[in-house]
């Protein structure tokens, strides 16, 4: 499946926040009475996610930091799982 | 590895002006245990500590916290360190204005409670004519941008209007209803004859929120706090005793739930006294009850013990006596039939008993009674 034909710019909830967790080294999302680990890739992604770049532009720019090609379905799949805890909303 | 806590509810005062006969606050909340609350300065030591042990959750409680004049100071300290805040009021008075310097301070989320779908209902439960207030706080959270989680407790004369009160939640926008059946501590342990539900109203309930749940999807998250007296198997206490939460009281004391306080077994130690991360570690609050070296059968042979911890050592204490036994709500434990005879007894009652207000007088009168 493509990101065509659907709102593609994801964003963060306002209601969520990422943040550090430096007691156990790693990155969380934090929202109301609850919160999502993240792996440093997942971690990335989500910073990626400012209401501006699309979903290609994520893409695009995880490729090039990880010098690898067809990551689309990977990070729509991560988002998708954020955007079913209402998390992300996509928009266009 | 040692488990490290996520959660911090800072009961910053237990003065409010509500009078909910199911407060899960202290009976004896206005004697002298809880008189000297603590100053901005401990909280925002506290705060510090917390972060330092890995909390990255506050709740911001009471009583009523936007009683302390220095609610926007403890918030600003509290997001300067990253933690999320919730803010978990009554909105008894709170203003447009009052809410836009806790946001400006760097508040996250705002709960407001209501204790019925239409102001004669909520006030009569309240004590106290709040409902209007409620209502135009909904409103205010919405214009500042705020999450918003509408919190209900539900009982014997509420529970009928679970529909419209997830309507009316619909209809504010909110992100959250949190629909918490009562759970019997507390003032509510006190007021347990006229609060209980029946059978048939808790199933009527569950029936709508199912169907409500299918009908509204991600739109509005509806939380069902379940009914234990009616449940089989206990709840997953607090996650485990002293694995992930901590209550710290307005005046300083720390305890693993908010009902822990009760248990007379135990030692609890304030942090005016000792660096939290000592009280987490090596206090008996906090040790006593952690993992599950300290269980009794039925639950030490049990396969369900690492999904409901045993229970809950409040209800173990308040019911059975010992907070080391297994939790009387599960049909396992030898002490259910404490709890099947509570249960029958509301079945079998005409009407609904009468209940106290949670109010200072009355919990004064308690607190003497020890
Ligand atoms: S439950 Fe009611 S009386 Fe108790 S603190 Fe909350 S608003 Fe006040
Ligand atoms: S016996 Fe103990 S562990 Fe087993 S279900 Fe009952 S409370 Fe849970």
């Amino acid at each position: 499946m493509t990101a065509a034909g659907r709102p593609t710019v994801p964003r963060l909830h306002p209601k969520a926040r990422l943040q550090h967790d430096d007691v156990r080294g790693r990155d969380v999302l934090l929202y109301p009475e609850g919160l999502v680990a993240l792996n440093p890739t997942g971690a990335e992604i989500v910073g990626l996610c400012d209401g501006v770049r699309s979903l290609a532009d994520v893409v695009a720019e995880l490729e090039q930091r990880y010098g690898s090609t067809g990551l689309e379905p990977d990070v729509m799949a991560f988002l998708d799982g954020l955007a079913a805890k209402g998390l992300v909303t996509y928009g266009s | 590895m040692d488990p490290k806590p996520l959660w911090l509810l800072a009961e910053l005062t237990y003065k409010c002006p509500l009078q909910c006969p199911y407060c899960s606050n202290p009976l004896d909340f206005a004697g002298p245990r809880f008189r000297r609350e603590l100053s901005t300065e401990e909280w925002c030591r506290v705060f510090r500590e917390a972060k330092a042990l890995g909390v990255l959750q506050l709740g911001l409680s009471g009583g009523e916290p936007t009683l302390r004049t220095d609610l926007e100071d403890l918030i600003r300290e509290a997001h300067g360190l990253g933690l999320y805040t919730s803010l978990i009021t009554s909105a008894y008075r709170l203003t447009k204005d009052r809410l836009a310097a806790l946001k400006a301070a760097g508040l996250d989320h705002v709960q407001i409670s209501i204790q019925g779908a239409d102001a004669d209902l909520s006030d009569a439960v309240a004590g106290t004519t709040s409902y209007r207030d409620k209502i135009a706080a909904y409103h205010y959270t919405r214009e500042l941008g705020f999450p918003l989680t509408v919190n209900v407790v539900l009982h014997r004369r509420n529970l009928h209007q679970v529909e419209a009160l997830i309507r009316l939640a619909e209809s504010l926008g909110a992100e959250r209803i949190e629909l918490a059946n009562t759970q019997f501590y507390g003032w509510a342990l006190h007021n347990r004859d006229a609060l209980m539900p029946t059978r048939a109203q808790l199933d009527d309930a569950w029936g709508v929120v199912q169907r409500e749940r299918a009908r509204l999807g991600t739109k509005l998250e509806i939380v069902w706090v379940l009914p234990d007296y009616h449940e089989r198997y206990p709840k997953p206490c607090m996650g485990g005793w002293a694995r992930s939460y901590m209550t710290v009281t307005p005046a300083g004391e720390v305890w693993p739930c908010h009902a822990a306080g009760r248990i007379t077994t135990l030692r609890f130690e304030n942090v005016r006294e000792h660096p939290l991360e000592w009280i987490w570690e090596h206090s008996d609050a906090f040790t006593r009850f952690r993992g599950d070296a300290w269980m009794p059968e039925p639950c030490r042979s049990c396969p369900r013990k690492t999904q409901d911890f045993g229970g809950c050592r409040c209800q173990a204490f308040l019911v059975a006596g010992d907070a080391g036994l297994t939790d009387p709500v599960c049909s396992l434990s030898p002490h259910r039939p404490l709890i099947d005879a509570a249960v029958a007894e509301v079945e079998s009652a005409a009407a609904a008993a009468e209940w106290t207000y949670r109010a200072a007088p009355a919990s004064r009168v308690l607190a003497a009674k020890g």
